[in-house]
């Protein structure tokens, strides 16, 4: 492990934990301008979150261990995501760890931290929330696989620095039938996994729809704060899953300070456009019936399939 | 002065089912049951209105004081069932033989034997025991259970608790408790004279209060034998039309933002606000409070005709917009349907009476200005949140239409009618009708000899059509019921006075 490594890991835990609050104020900016409203500032959820820090955390009565650990669990399985995967440089040198099946597993960590949470309160909310959560998480990480799969494929391999150094060494690649396909399910599922229009509305206050937020409802103060900052950062970890495993360049493949500095500013910059993509989508489109959700799972899982078999058949 | 047909007859305990019943058979509607308490006797009013023509008739029955009970209705008008549970909470008064004679606006804490509305009941005692438990009927079966929801709710909305017995996301049973804001302004409204007690009729719910302060006026002109100038009813349809718009144009962007349109809220509220703002230019408030007063109305300024239109326009575009969107169609559209006949037995009012097929508007039934016969009525049959959604966006272009015409004979001014002497020694009374935004709203007064107020009962529609709610609900899932609750929109500070 090279000292140049360390650098990159740290580089990429600061980008994305410093940028992840950043990013929702940038997607809510977006939406509020488009909406024709003035917005509160992309800096918002960072005053937000400092605001929480400094309150205390009221658990309620009668919860256990697992109510408490669910935020940090959530937090740290999303912090490994964010040191190991490649987001700013692939040249990590926790590059073993990053493999697809890996961080699939660590969404999905972090999800059922949650929803046993959510359930370790007792009350109908959260209840309600962890198995409406449990529902999508259930349809949509089979089409993360799939769509994995696909782009894995063409590579021989499941880790992601090898999937984006492919595509970087292949840049055609990206135009084929098998990644286009991949490149629509992992859209519909990051969209569900992130809980945004038209699967969940992050701003509703409307207990009765939630999804996400009616699991962590009983969260206060610096928990809260816990579990806002991991849900920020688990939308800029799969965004930037997103761009680097379909849109790989300006990824740093060594660990010299100007690649990583450069590297930096690309990802900064891809995550935030993605970002500013999506919020701009979500003015135009209004949230699903519940039970359309899994109409619409199915259908990436379709995509997924497809791009698998094309793979295979078109490569 | 409203032209109407009216009378009264007293009837015997014995009498009055049959008579009920023939008024029912006749078209008639319950429209409100008032308790008084008399020297003498507790006397119980039941008002049955009919539109075109406007009829009025009032039966009057005389109960014992110390032992007060009546013979219920609620056999043959569900409204009534519930006025009588209300009236039993406020005045003690036994409906006999009532099928379902649970507490409704007193909850369980209240102590037994207390009765809020009578002279000797002083002042509110502590909460006791629980006289008996909440009852909320238990639905069994594999997989059901229970979302209590409330009072306490995440946005700004006024208190209610909902029980939801649930198997999956689909609602099998919806319970509404509601009354945790009882403030007693009924009670408040005795002994006031009747220009004191307009003030808490402006306030009874926060959104009509036009409505609510022209029915009150309606009812006191009425008791008064009042002669309100042509030009006075004129005014004050237009400000009830102008309660009407921007209260509507804020439920057409809640929908869209219920099911997730942000976008159209946010023009909604921009397009509320203007109206606000063009209110305020009217009558000096952004409410329209103070401008409906006994015997007239007072009004700064009028809205231009080229003001209005542009409104409305805009208000066609958010429409246009939102049944554009095939989301947002998709989620309205079945969701929660309320059937007509469902409307008629159960006495819903206002839009989502008209948007079940339920033609019910005071407008035009009870008149207090022959303009205001003009509206076009907006009616879908549906029955669902799209249906409601309609008949709002409607009822905008109608309210306009009808401004229009209202708008070519109205001069802003203070216009008002001198106040006839009483006969003294006489108690009065006097109703008042008006198709407030949210439907119709009645008022009925007693003034007394000395000209203060010995009763006020006011009927906020969102009393009759609460009921209707968990009605359309069942069958429809969890997360549609916010949208559906928003279709109907009712007010919980209007039904618990």
């Amino acid at each position: 492990m090279t000292a140049a490594g360390v650098v990159g890991v740290l580089v990429q835990l600061a980008v994305v934990v410093g940028g992840a609050p950043l990013l929702v104020g940038l997607m809510r900016q977006v939406r509020a301008v488009l909406e024709g409203r003035a917005g509160a500032g992309i800096g918002q959820p960072w005053r937000d979150l400092r605001k929480l820090l400094k309150k205390e955390a009221i658990r309620p009565e009668g919860t256990s261990w697992v109510f408490t650990s669910g935020p940090l669990v959530l937090f740290a399985s999303t912090l490994v995501i964010a040191a190991v995967a490649p987001f700013v440089s692939t040249a990590s040198p926790l590059d073993g760890v990053a493999d697809l099946f890996a961080m699939v597993s660590l969404l999905l960590l972090g999800t059922v931290a949650l929803t046993l949470a959510g359930l370790d309160t007792g009350t109908a909310f959260g209840g309600m929330g962890s198995s409406r959560e449990v529902t999508i998480a259930a349809l949509a990480e089979p089409t993360i696989l799939l769509a994995g799969f696909a782009l894995s494929a063409r590579v021989g391999s499941s880790n992601l620095a090898d999937i984006v150094a492919g595509t970087l060494a292949a840049p055609a690649q990206v135009l084929s039938p098998a990644t286009l396909l991949a490149a629509v399910a992992f859209a519909v599922v990051v969209i569900a996994e992130a809980g945004r229009l038209p699967v969940d509305n992050p701003a509703t206050h409307l207990e009765l729809t939630m999804i996400h937020e009616a699991m962590i409802l009983e969260y206060a103060g610096r928990d809260l704060a816990v579990v806002e900052l991991a849900s920020a950062m688990r939308l800029t970890v799969l965004l930037g899953l997103s761009v680097n495993l379909f849109v790989p360049w300006g990824v740093a493949t060594s660990s010299a300070p100007l690649a990583l500095l450069g590297a930096t500013a690309v990802f900064a910059l891809k995550v935030g456009l993605l970002g500013a993509v999506l919020a701009t989508f979500e003015v135009f489109i209004a949230k699903w019936r519940l039970f359309r959700v899994p109409e619409l799972l199915a259908g990436s899982f379709l995509f997924g399939l497809l791009a698998v078999s094309a793979s295979f058949f078109l490569a | 002065m409203n032209g109407a047909a009216q009378s009264r007859r007293e009837v015997g305990a014995a009498e009055l089912a049959a008579g009920v019943g023939a008024l029912l058979d006749d078209g008639y509607r319950l429209a409100l049951v008032a308790a008084h308490e008399d020297p003498d006797a507790f006397r119980v009013v039941y008002l049955f209105t009919a539109g075109s023509p406007d009829r009025r008739v009032e039966l009057v029955l005389r109960t014992d004081r110390d032992a007060p009970q009546v013979p219920t209705l609620a056999a043959l008008s569900f409204p009534a069932g519930r006025f009588e549970r209300e009236m039993r909470d406020l005045y003690g008064i036994v409906p006999l033989g009532h099928p379902l004679p649970r507490r409704l606006v007193r909850h369980q804490h209240w102590p037994v034997g207390w009765y809020a509305m009578r002279s000797d009941a002083g002042p509110a005692p502590e909460f006791g025991a629980v006289d008996e438990a909440y009852p909320f009927v238990t639905v069994q079966g594999p997989g059901v259970y229970e979302i209590p929801v409330g009072p306490i709710h995440a946005g700004l909305i006024e208190p209610g608790h909902f029980r939801f017995s649930v198997v999956g996301e689909t609602i099998l049973k919806l319970k509404a408790r509601l009354w945790f804001t009882h403030k007693g302004i009924e009670k408040l409204a005795e002994e006031r004279t009747a220009a004191d007690a307009l003030l808490l009729a402006e306030r009874v719910s926060g959104d009509p209060s036009v409505g609510h302060a022209l029915a009150y006026c309606l009812a006191v002109e009425d008791a008064y034998d009042w002669d309100v100038p042509a030009e006075a009813g004129l005014l004050r349809a237009v400000l009830l039309e102008l309660e009407r718009l921007y209260n509507h144009v804020a439920d057409l962007g809640a929908l869209c933002n219920d099911v997730g349109f942000g976008i159209l809220n946010a023009h909604a509220l921009r397009v509320r606000e203007r109206l606000l703002r063009l209110n305020a230019d009217v009558t000096g408030h952004r409410l329209l409070r103070g401008a409906v007063m006994p015997g007239g109305a007072r009004v700064a300024q009028l809205p231009t005709s080229s003001q209005l239109a542009e409104i409305a326009a805009e208000v066609v575009e958010i429409v246009d917009l939102a049944l554009g969107n095939s989301v947002v169609r998709d989620r309205f559209t079945g969701t929660a349907a309320l059937r007509g006949d469902q409307v008629r037995q159960i006495g819903a009012l206002g839009y989502v009476a008209r948007a079940s097929g339920v033609d019910i508007d005071a407008r035009r039934d009870h008149p207090f200005h022959a303009a205001t016969t003009q509206v076009t009525s907006v009616v879908r049959n549906e029955g669902d949140v799209l249906a409601r959604f309609l008949v709002r966006a409607g009822e905008v272009r109608a309210s306009v239409a009808l401004l229009e015409i209202l708008l070519r004979d109205a001069r802003p001014g203070m216009v008002h009618g001198e106040r006839p002497q009483l006969v003294p020694g006489v108690q009065v009374s006097g109703v008042g009708l008006v198709e407030g935004w949210r439907g119709t709203i009645a008022h009925r007064v007693e003034i007394a000899a000395d000209g203060r107020l010995a009763r006020l009962k006011i009927v906020d529609p969102s009393f009759m059509t609460w009921p209707a709610l968990p009605v359309a609900l069942t069958g429809t899932i969890v997360p549609d019921f916010p949208v559906a609750n928003k279709s109907f929109n009712l007010s919980y500070a209007g039904n618990d006075l």
